[in-house]
């Protein structure tokens, strides 16, 4: 028998089984999708973060290019300083207005008198910050010092939380899918347990026994995988106002969220989909081989 | 060709199966194999398809030395070797035609040529008209008979048929072997474990007695010897038929 037709009158004859096998590789992956998502967002904020200059000094509204060029000389005698950019409060406007331009109401209450000028600063090693904190700090007109170091801490440990838990959570749905899975495949042997020894006395090969079985177990972790993913696109699209409007300002997030039918996203998402498709495959397929290894030799 | 040279099989608990069996049976032979119930005979065949494999020994067939063959080859063995089973070992839930069809997908035939090679293989049994039956509303003769025709639609070279009469009744008993020697008349060697004195004695064809293991007769045109027990049997059933 054709080995797509043999496959489909096994899940036909066991619909129950079927459905317990397929709803757990769903939840595996819906769990998983869900921190893997989140754990590619997190790192992609993180990657933004770490590239922003490592220092951002904020002058009173008063205080403006003299300060910034008489800090940025100080800061160039003591040798340590890779880079500086004078960011004045006609340009932090027109960076915040491109950061808005979807919120007219925000645009209209902001003028550059009550943006700050600042100055973005980079150490030749990040060894060094602690050395220019005082520099900074004693500076005429400085109004506030940001670190990034400081949020890329921040952040660093939010991301390690989110791989761990969902990391762990993830690998022991898996090991739970591949163990019912393995289940349902051991019963589906036991039950078929004649068949089996008549093909083998009629001259078929080991793969020829064992192929339905894998395919079909590799078919559950792919109707489930493909219905989490399905799932985590559409919410994906559903949230995306909401996560552009938060995440917008990251250029990766931006352009995979700024059109949900631009290529960027219709690639992602396809990607995303396929693959999660073939890891279900794959993740059912092993679990069918570990219960033959076990049950057909 | 069939050689077994020397071949013993102890199951586990060193119980002997067959010993020191050393027999060779050229192509296109047809022989009967006979003797009392646990003597071996069974053994022997399983010996043949590497459903076991001998403690000690050789067995050749064809070109294979069964103790070489590896667990990812002896379905290359098995394609050769039909059999013929006394509880016929039909799938219920497949048709005569499907139970048959089966073996040609997985000897890979293309999936045009195998009604044809059904057809043929059920008409030479006189199925034909059965071929869209399920087994469960067939006679035993038809199901032996369907049994049969999926052993040979592959061609092998050897029919292995283990008690292939047992649950038949005098006149269906003779119409297998009637398609069994047909079989062999186109050039399958065929080898027939029985216990039915009748077919065997008419028969006349090369026949090999076991008894506890060993070979103790291997005649030409042999004829079923009864053992002690069987003659006992024997002659309480003429006795209780008489009454």
């Amino acid at each position: 028998m054709p080995l797509i037709r043999e496959v489909r009158t096994h899940i036909r004859r066991s619909p129950n089984q079927a459905l317990a096998a397929t709803l757990t590789m769903f939840l595996t992956f819906l769990v998983g999708g869900v921190f893997f998502l989140a754990s590619l967002a997190s790192v992609s904020i993180l990657g933004f973060f770490e590239g922003k200059p490592q220092i951002t000094v904020f002058f009173t509204p008063k205080a403006g290019q003299v300060e910034a060029d008489s800090l940025k000389k100080k800061l160039e005698a003591t040798g340590k300083v890779a880079s500086t950019r004078f960011v004045s409060k006609d340009e932090a406007l027109s960076i915040y207005r491109q950061q808005n331009q979807n919120d007219p109401l925000l645009l209209e209450m902001v003028t550059a008198d009550i943006l700050p000028a600042s100055l973005e600063v980079s150490a030749t090693d990040p060894k060094y910050l602690e050395q220019l904190a005082p520099v900074i700090q004693g500076s005429d007109g400085v109004d506030e010092v940001v670190y990034q170091r400081d949020v890329v801490h921040s952040l660093l440990a939010w991301t390690n939380a989110i791989r761990l838990v969902g990391g762990t959570l993830a690998l022991l749905l898996a090991l739970d899918s591949l163990l019912i899975i393995g289940t349902v495949i051991a019963m589906k042997v036991a039950l078929k347990r004649d068949e089996i020894e008549i093909l083998t006395l009629v001259g078929a090969s080991p793969w020829t026994i064992r192929a339905p079985f894998i395919v079909e177990g590799g078919t559950y972790g792919a109707m489930g995988a493909a219905l989490a993913s399905l799932i985590l696109v559409v919410v994906v699209l559903w949230m995306r106002p909401m996560l552009y409007a938060f995440l917008g300002m990251i250029p990766v997030l931006h352009a995979l969220l700024v059109n949900a039918t631009g290529p960027v996203f219709l690639l992602s998402a396809g990607g995303f989909f396929v693959g999660t498709i073939l890891l279900g495959f794959v993740l059912g397929a092993v679990g069918s081989w570990t219960a033959l290894i076990r049950y057909l030799n | 060709m069939i050689r077994f040279t020397s071949v013993s099989k102890f199951y586990p608990g060193k119980i002997p199966g067959v010993i020191d069996i050393s027999v060779e049976i050229p192509d296109g032979e047809f022989v009967f194999l006979i003797g009392p119930s646990g003597s071996g005979k069974t053994t022997l065949l399983r010996l043949l398809t590497r459903d076991l494999i001998a403690s000690n020994g050789s067995i050749i067939v064809d070109d294979w030395d069964l103790h070489k063959l590896t667990k990812g080859t002896v379905h290359l063995l098995r394609r050769k070797v039909g059999v013929v089973f006394q509880d016929f070992k039909l799938l219920l839930d497949r048709t005569v035609y499907e139970n048959v069809a089966m073996v040609l997908e997985i000897l890979g035939k293309p999936p045009k040529s195998i009604p044809e090679g059904v057809s043929n293989v059920l008409e030479l049994v006189g199925l034909t008209d059965k071929k869209n039956v399920f087994p469960m509303q067939l006679s035993a003769g038809e199901m032996q008979r369907a049994g049969i025709a999926r052993a040979i639609v592959g061609g092998p070279k050897i029919l292995l048929a283990d008690e292939p009469t047992g649950n038949l009744d005098p006149e269906t008993a003779w119409g297998i072997i009637d398609i069994l020697e047909e079989i062999n008349k186109l050039g399958t060697t065929v080898i027939i474990a029985s216990h039915n004195a009748d077919i065997v004695n008419r028969m006349k064809k090369r026949t090999l007695t076991i008894e506890h293991g060993h070979i103790v007769r291997d005649e030409e045109k042999g004829h079923y010897h009864l053992t002690k027990h069987e003659k006992r049997d024997h002659k309480g059933g003429k006795h209780d038929a008489a009454h």
